[in-house]
């Protein structure tokens, strides 16, 4: 049924010749991120091409997360330069959408006015906060409170919030990290659904090498100390994906071998 | 052996339990004050106790019919105004303050200490120095209750502000917010359990420094009523004044504590409903 697969891991030097990007989305160039003493990421280049869903994974340690914190803006303190889009400088709700690994729902707001939170206060649940809902199955809870909510219910919520402002690029840092097996699968199954139809870039940072390749168009391996991007994987895969695929299973086997690799060093 | 099950189908739902759990919880409060009143008035009653020093209750009842409802309902509504007015003026001066402290590091270094310092001066400590200041009128009085009311709400909110999960306010600045605009619409709500409480003790504090403030210069109001029973020897004004006191300060703590509770009903903690 799926076409085969074009299996394909190249160092990044090569991969910059092979494909000179057109105008990316979004451009992040860190020269270097330090922790006191300790850097955390040293020359890392990442560009993503409009409507692509990039995967970013590593050993835990490896500054990921503060990657994807440095291209939100919420650190600012690291050389370097992150552009989105023509390179305005000041990014806002409507360049970027965040969702973390907690919902951070606002506990006082109803679900609805959290989803609508960017809309000024007191937040309206107006008509567009009340389609994301029930586009991410919570028509029927938009007027609970987050208490109410279970885990996956709560992420669900946060992704509507993080799509209200229509954002070019969401990033998601470790989104379903929290969450039970089978709730993961079915958000990860929401999340492929609304990133298609909302044609939103996606940068998302993950620990789960199944999840990295099932979402991403491709998957970028971030080395531990401060070594950069070591390794990048093409999923050249045909959507909706199948867990169970074959070449599915071959390009996990790849992500490992490569994050092995990049260990190993 | 097979007749057991309809045994035990016969047993009243409600097991057998001692009476008392069995009353309503919340008249089960009262139950204490009544005994104690009762007690008084039968100690008083049989001679045992000096019914000038300890009246009976029933006395105290007739001193306050005695005062007649006009004269009543003049000094409670006199002390309740200056404790509105008074608690309302602290309470607010102690949110902008408090919330002020809570955000700058700076102002904290600069402001904190003094506050502090000045937090731990007795009420009618500051009794002489306001009626120097201010006269005689109202202006000393209502100032020494918003006194009393303000560092309960400015610990409240300067705790409840430091308490804020820093990973809301995070989120909040994605969306462009800051200062003032993050503190209404963020850092002020989340900040609400604390604040709710300051305000509670804020109100509680405002009733006892009205007392002080109208121990010493007053016409009107509940102090003053102390003040005349004292030195008329009566203590049956006096319990009459005491007894008003308890009973607007419960009322005024439940009504705070219900609007606590309608504000506070998004809290997932143990004392709020699912």
């Amino acid at each position: 049924m799926n076409s085969p697969a074009r299996l394909s891991a190249r160092p990044v030097a090569e991969l910059r010749q092979a494909q000179p990007a057109p105008s990316p989305l979004l451009h992040i160039q860190v020269l270097s991120k330090r922790f006191g003493e300790r850097q955390i990421l040293g020359d890392v280049s990442l560009s993503i091409q409009p409507g692509e869903i990039v995967s970013l994974v590593g050993a835990s340690g490896c500054g990921k997360s503060t990657l994807l914190r440095i291209a939100a803006g919420l650190d600012k303190d690291f050389t370097g330069l992150v552009r989105c889009g023509g390179g305005r400088r000041p990014r806002g709700p409507h360049d970027i959408g965040v969702v973390f690994q907690e919902p951070r729902l606002f506990p006082w707001l109803s679900v609805a006015q959290n989803v609508a939170f960017a809309a000024g206060s007191p937040p309206l649940a107006d008509a567009r906060a009340l389609a994301l809902l029930d586009e991410v199955g919570l028509a029927a809870q938009a007027r609970s409170l987050p208490k109410q909510l279970s885990g996956g219910q709560a992420q669900r919520a946060a992704i509507a919030r993080a799509l209200y402002t229509e954002p070019r690029v969401l990033l998601l840092d470790e989104p379903f990290s929290a969450v039970d097996a089978f709730t993961r699968m079915k958000l990860q199954d929401l999340l492929a659904d609304v990133a298609r139809r909302h044609g939103v870039t996606l940068l998302l940072v993950t620990h789960d090498i199944e999840e990295a390749v099932l979402l991403g168009d491709r998957v970028v391996v971030l080395g531990t100390a401060a070594r950069g991007i070591v390794s990048e994987v093409d999923v050249p895969l045909p959507r909706p994906r199948e867990r169970r695929d074959a070449d599915l299973a071959a390009l996990r086997t790849q992500v490992l071998d490569a994050l092995h690799a990049a260990h190993a060093l | 052996m097979a007749a057991e099950p309809q045994a035990l189908a016969a047993v009243p739902v409600a097991p057998l339990r001692p009476t008392l759990a069995r009353l309503p919880r919340r008249g089960l409060g009262l139950l204490l004050p009544a005994l104690l009143l009762a007690g008084i008035e039968i100690a008083v009653r049989a001679g045992w106790v000096n019914g000038h020093l300890l009246p009976a209750p029933s006395d105290v009842l007739q001193a306050l019919l005695g005062l007649g409802s006009a004269d009543v309902a003049g000094h409670v509504l006199a002390s309740s105004l200056r404790v509105a007015l008074g608690f309302v003026g602290g309470a607010l001066l102690a949110l902008a303050v408090g919330t002020l402290v809570g955000l700058s590091r700076t102002a904290e270094a600069l402001l904190d200490p003094s506050f502090q310092a000045l937090r731990a001066i007795p009420s009618l400590a500051w009794v002489p120095l306001l009626l120097l200041w201010l006269g005689i009128d109202e202006a000393p009085k209502i100032t020494l209750i918003a006194i009393g009311a303000f560092f309960p709400v400015y610990m409240g909110t300067l705790s409840g502000i430091r308490d804020v999960d820093r990973k809301l306010v995070e989120l909040a600045r994605l969306y462009g917010l800051s200062g003032a605009t993050l503190a209404r619409r963020v850092l002020l709500p989340a900040a609400a359990p604390a604040v709710l409480n300051g305000l509670r003790n804020g109100l509680s504090l405002a009733w006892m420094f009205m007392v002080a403030a109208e121990l010493i210069a007053a016409t009107r109001g509940l102090g003053y009523l102390l003040t005349d029973g004292r030195e008329l020897g009566r203590a049956d004004l006096v319990f009459a004044a005491i007894l008003l006191l308890a009973t607007l300060g419960k009322v005024s703590d439940s009504l705070m504590r219900r609007w606590e509770e309608h504000a506070l009903a998004w809290r997932d903690s143990l004392g709020s409903t699912p």
